[in-house]
């Protein structure tokens, strides 16, 4: 749910990265975090175990440009992956803008993303969402591992939508932005309406 | 409220930015703030500065997300005050009209008792006024933000990440 503030004329959104553990959620943020200006972002947080695994989530505000004379604010937020811990990934989801889907390319992953993916629409119709009609865009991740499922197979198990998806290598930044910009300019068109 | 965003304008913020900062006086508190329950800071009292209201909002609104999921939990409709007790400042975080969460940073120069006396009457005060607010406060954001043009989206990016 945006946020509209006419008195400090900031158009505030979230973004929520969503998908199964160790697809690179929290990679995407760190990439997006270290790779902006100072003056354009806030402190991340991220609240995780010792072994660094998402525990709660990774937050971090992210600063853009001006539109019609409002400073455009946008909140990324990701949600842990590991299957317990879906009483906070569905708290996480709450009045977000726009998903980002991270699915993890590896042929072994397959069925982790398709349950992520599913437990995605379960958690947003427990808000009231619908994820046919949010904005989504889907991101193929950890492109440079072997034994990895073509893009085509990708799409034709998640991409039903049409949506768009973007190849990545987060942990090298490949993708990172484009997937980021992709799914900024889906929400700001969702307010434009 | 429309469904897709919540819009808070002018006149609210600023009798809301009036009330938390006389509620920070009357307390003695050293900081008070409202965030919505989303993570969004609304209004701020004057002596924020030196905190950073964008991840503490972000992470009262987690704690009381949290807190909630909890009390579902335990068969409760809700938590309706958290309080934080650290060695020289505390944390008392109050939910408002299950919409609003109001946020109250304090130290020893004042009570815990203070606190809570003020913000009660804070709380009975501002329910009747966000309720009557928000029934008032809809406005078209499609008047705004409807004739946005690709170019304007794309100029978004132009300035602020170093690089990709």
């Amino acid at each position: 749910m945006s946020f509209i503030n006419y008195s400090t004329k900031e158009l505030n959104c979230k973004i929520v990265y969503y998908g199964p553990g160790l697809c690179g959620k929290t990679t995407n943020l760190q990439y997006i975090h270290n790779k902006t200006d100072e003056k354009s972002k806030g402190k991340m947080i991220s609240l995780a175990t010792e072994t660094e695994r998402t525990l709660f989530f990774d937050f971090m505000p992210l600063k853009l440009g001006e539109i019609k004379g409002f400073k455009v604010r946008f909140h990324l937020y990701t949600v842990p992956g590991q299957v317990f811990y879906n009483a906070s990934r569905k708290l996480i989801l709450k009045g977000a803008d726009g998903i980002v889907f991270v699915a993890d390319s590896q042929v072994d992953r397959m069925d982790a993303n398709l349950d992520s993916f599913d437990n995605l629409r379960d958690n947003l119709q427990e808000h009231g969402y619908n994820l046919d009609k949010l904005p989504l865009v889907l991101q193929y991740n950890k492109r440079d591992l072997a034994d990895i499922i073509p893009v085509n197979e990708l799409e034709k198990a998640l991409n039903y939508r049409n949506v768009k998806s973007y190849e990545a290598v987060a942990i090298q930044g490949k993708g990172v932005f484009d997937t980021l910009k992709g799914a900024v300019k889906d929400v700001i068109k969702k307010i434009k309406g | 409220m429309s469904d897709s965003s919540w819009i808070y304008d002018e006149k609210i913020i600023k009798r809301l930015e009036k009330e938390v900062e006389l509620l920070k006086n009357e307390s003695g508190a050293t900081a008070a703030f409202l965030v919505d329950k989303n993570g969004q800071s609304i209004a701020t009292s004057s002596s924020v500065s030196e905190y950073d209201t964008t991840s503490i909002a972000a992470l009262v609104a987690g704690n009381v997300a949290a807190t909630d999921g909890l009390a579902k939990l335990l068969g409760e409709k809700e938590f309706s005050l958290l309080f934080h007790e650290g060695e020289n400042e505390h944390v008392h975080i109050s939910l408002i009209f299950n919409v609003v969460i109001l946020v109250v940073i304090f130290d020893e120069s004042t009570s815990l008792g203070l606190i809570r006396l003020r913000v009660k009457k804070f709380i009975s005060k501002m329910e009747k006024f966000l309720k009557a607010s928000f029934n008032n406060a809809e406005k078209d954001t499609k008047n705004i933000f409807g004739d946005i043009t690709d170019d304007e989206i794309e100029g978004l990016f132009d300035s602020d990440e170093s690089e990709h």
